[in-house]
This record gives C-alpha cells, structure tokens and sequence, in this order.
C-alpha cells in the first residue's frame, strides 16, 4: 500500500494551535484524516499517554501504525510524504532556515511572552509582559516584510510552513486582546500583520478549524477557574 | 564562484561545536571565529540580532542561526554525506530525539546549575529519567543514526565531552557507565571519530572555564 494512502489521524483539542498546524498542513494537502478529540482539561486519556508517553502531548499525528510528536515536525512529516503541490515548506534552503528560525522563535519566546500576559499579576507585571510581547510583534511585522517579498503570504501567494506556525495562535492572540483590553495587532504597529492575520484566517486549509474567538473566549474562562479549584473535583 | 563558510562560535559551546562537526564530517572548509560571549562583536550582533547568541553559520555572507537549523541548512545545501535520515518518519524520529535533547535534558542541566536543595533534587531525578529514555532510543544501533554517525549523533555530541565535565563539576556522579551501558558504549565509538575529537574541549580548561561561568550564572540570577 502507498504510505500516502494509511490511515491518517489526529489527537488533538479544538482550542491548540499546535494542534490547528498539524490540521491546516493536512488541509492544504487535501489529506482525509479523523480527528480524535482529547478532552485534556479532564486529565490526559490513555490513549494520549500511549501516543505520546515522552510528552503526553498534543498533537500527535498517527498514520497507519506510525506516530509523530510535535507539531512543527509533524508540519514538516506531512510536508515530505504528501510531497504534491502545494509545498508547506520552500525549496531553497537559506529561505527554509528562515522559516525554521521564526517558527522556533514563535514557540521559544512569542507565545510564552503572550502567555505571560495572561499570567500577570497586577498591573505593572501587565504592562511589563504586554511591552515585551510587543516587542516580538515589531519584529514579526519586519520578518513578515522580508519574508512576503510583495506577496500576501510568509509563504508567497500560498500559505506556507511560517504562516502557520504562526496564524494558529491569531485565535489566542484575539482571547488575549479581548481580556486585556489592548489592541496587540495594530494598524499604527503592525500594520501588514493585521492584513495578513485576515488573509491567513479566511484560507480555505484554515477556517474550518480556526477556532470561534467567543467560544474561545468563554474556554479560556472555564481552564482559568479550574486552575483557581473553582470547580467541583473530579471524583 | 568557491563557497565562503564561516561559523561564528566558541570552543565550549556544545551548539557550536556541533555546527563544526557536520561541516567537518561533509568535509565542507570553513573559518571558526572565536566569540567572546562576555564583549560580544558587532559581527554577531548584526548577524544574529534577534538572539545574540552562536553559532552563526555564515555562508558566502549569509547567516543561519540555531544550531539544529544550521544542521538542517548544511544537510540541505551540501547534499555529499547526507546526516538526516532519507525517510520521512526517520527524519520526523530524529528531529524529535534532537528537540528532546535540547528542550528538555539541556534545559534541566540549567536548572541543576542555577538550583540548590530539593529543586536541585527534582532537577536532577529528571536528567536521570531523561537520560534512561535516550538510553532505550538508542539500545539495539550503533549509532543513534543507525551504522553510522549522523545528525542526532551530532546533536547528541553535548553528551561526549561537554554534560560529563559539566556534572564533574557541579559534582553530579549521575552519568555512569553503569547506569547508562549503552551511551557509554556509543560515547566510545564517537571519540574514536576524528573528526568528533576535533571537535572536542579541551577537559581541564572546560572544567576551569565552566566553574568561572557557573559562579558569574549563579550571582546573575540572584
């Protein structure tokens, strides 16, 4: 049987963006695949601690007897075995180290520092965590310059591997605007970032599975009160 | 045109000396420029401004950073002796192991150094259940690459020359050829490697320079 034509699955939760990159890769491949749901804020099922027993975490990518961690090689696992067009990742390599180089950034420093925010105690530790956060978005919006070279996308006129490394996180990014009450993506600040954002959002491989901000929202509220032990205990 | 290959670094850093050692075993030539990490150079600076850190690769001006990125970009642009595997889920395997050695044993070695009493404890229970999940990865190859020596070999480095001298001094007796056959044994075919001994640190001038580094880290993050 031809690899490209095993099963292919996903465990994963409607709410993570690592989970949405894995999707939008297999998306953009036009690849069929079941999405098996965890429910994770119940504790982690048996079937996830199987799947991923190193990290116990989502996504895992299972296609046929095979199991892949980590969502951006998964991205690049998809990338290689459906190797039609079109391709998630650039052909040359000086553009896919650049690639490789924000997508690591995004998950090294970005997305910590937009958690922070949430995080804050205060409203200095706020100011300080939203400075910062800032700060990667400056950066985001001159790599997006360079990288588009004139076209809509990190990727060209497609999506590609940085868009969706980075656009998985527009859903958070959007929750965290909404309780903080700061515009993050900004036409004064990142003003080719807030066009691309709708772009990204609108593709066909990513809005079936962008999550709802509203609904989003009202998760981020229900995790937050079980951190507090505000709801009742599992027995 | 011939290709102008340089690579930002220093002698004790781990990252940095594996970025030399897939050069070296793709028998690409290129220039080492010392770092000094505690005046760093313009060059560094305008070559990787996001994290000022080495290794830069620096291929006919153009700079790729992140060692793990660096590997990928040599495998990708030098193509003779391929490090990365051909099929997919091996490259996917790999790249997991690589990450897993980065992200989180390398990272626990940070908190050993920079902890002390019971967070030390945990810390160092945890390099030692990491270190048994490595141990199982690599049981029944030779190499973790399989016959020969490959790219999680080359992440895999740090544990050769670099994690021994820096447990002996933080006085750590955790990684043992006892507890760990099957590293040890790897380790001992890795030094028989020119080119892995080329790029190792010098023992007594690493242990000096990391005792100087680990005082400075401990009062910084105080």
């Amino acid at each position: 049987m031809e690899k490209s034509d095993l099963k292919v699955k996903v465990l994963g939760t409607w709410s993570s963006p690592f989970v949405m990159r894995a999707r939008i890769a297999l998306n953009m491949k036009s690849v069929n695949y079941e999405f098996l749901q965890e429910r994770l804020w119940e504790g982690k099922s048996e079937r996830l601690l199987k799947s991923n027993p190193v990290h116990k975490k989502v996504p895992v990518l299972i296609h046929g007897d095979k199991l892949i961690c980590e969502s951006l090689i998964i991205v690049e696992y998809i990338d290689e075995v459906w190797p039609s067009a079109p391709s998630i990742l650039h052909s040359d390599p000086n553009e896919r180290a650049i690639a490789r180089f924000w997508a690591a950034y995004l998950d090294d420093k970005w997305f910590p520092s937009m958690r922070s925010i949430g995080f804050a105690r205060g409203e200095d530790e706020k100011k300080a965590a939203i400075a910062e956060f800032e700060k990667g978005l400056v950066l985001l919006e001159k790599a997006f310059g360079n990288c588009r070279k004139g076209k809509p996308f990190f990727g060209g006129d497609q999506i590609g591997y940085l868009d969706i490394a980075f656009g998985c996180f527009l859903g958070w990014l959007r929750v965290t605007e909404t309780t903080s009450g700061i515009k993050l993506l900004s036409e004064a600040k990142t003003p080719a970032l807030i066009n691309w954002a709708h772009r990204f959002c609108s593709d066909a491989a990513v809005k079936d599975v962008m999550p709802d901000t509203e609904k989003l929202a009202e998760f981020a509220k229900m995790i937050a009160s079980k951190r507090r032990g505000e709801a009742p205990p599992k027995s | 045109m011939a290709d102008e290959v340089k690579v930002l670094g220093v002698w004790a850093s781990p990252y940095s000396r594996r970025v030399e050692l897939a050069l070296k075993l793709k028998g690409i030539p290129y220039e080492h420029i010392e770092e000094d990490l505690l005046n760093k150079s313009s060059t560094l600076l305008k070559y990787n401004p996001v994290h000022q850190k080495v290794p830069v690769l620096v291929h006919n001006g153009n700079p790729i950073a992140e060692s793990l990125i660096i590997l990928e970009y040599i495998d990708e642009t030098w193509t003779n002796n391929p490090v990365l595997p051909q099929a997919p889920y091996d490259r996917a395997i790999a790249r997991f192991w690589a990450n897993f050695i980065d992200e989180k044993i390398l990272n626990t070695v940070r908190k050993v150094c920079l902890g002390s009493g019971k967070e030390q404890e945990q810390a160092i229970e945890e390099i030692t259940e990491q270190l048994k999940l490595l141990e199982n990865e690599l049981k029944g190859k030779e190499y973790f690459s399989g016959h020969s020596i490959g790219y999680l070999d080359i992440v895999a480095s740090v544990f050769v020359f670099w994690f021994p001298n820096v447990l002996e001094v933080l006085g750590i007796d955790v990684f043992t050829a006892e507890k760990y056959p099957v590293i040890f044994e790897w380790i001992g075919k890795m030094v028989k490697i020119d080119a892995v001994n080329e790029c190792g640190m010098p023992k007594e001038k690493h242990l000096d320079l990391f005792r100087t580094r680990l005082e400075a880290l401990k009062s910084s993050a105080k």
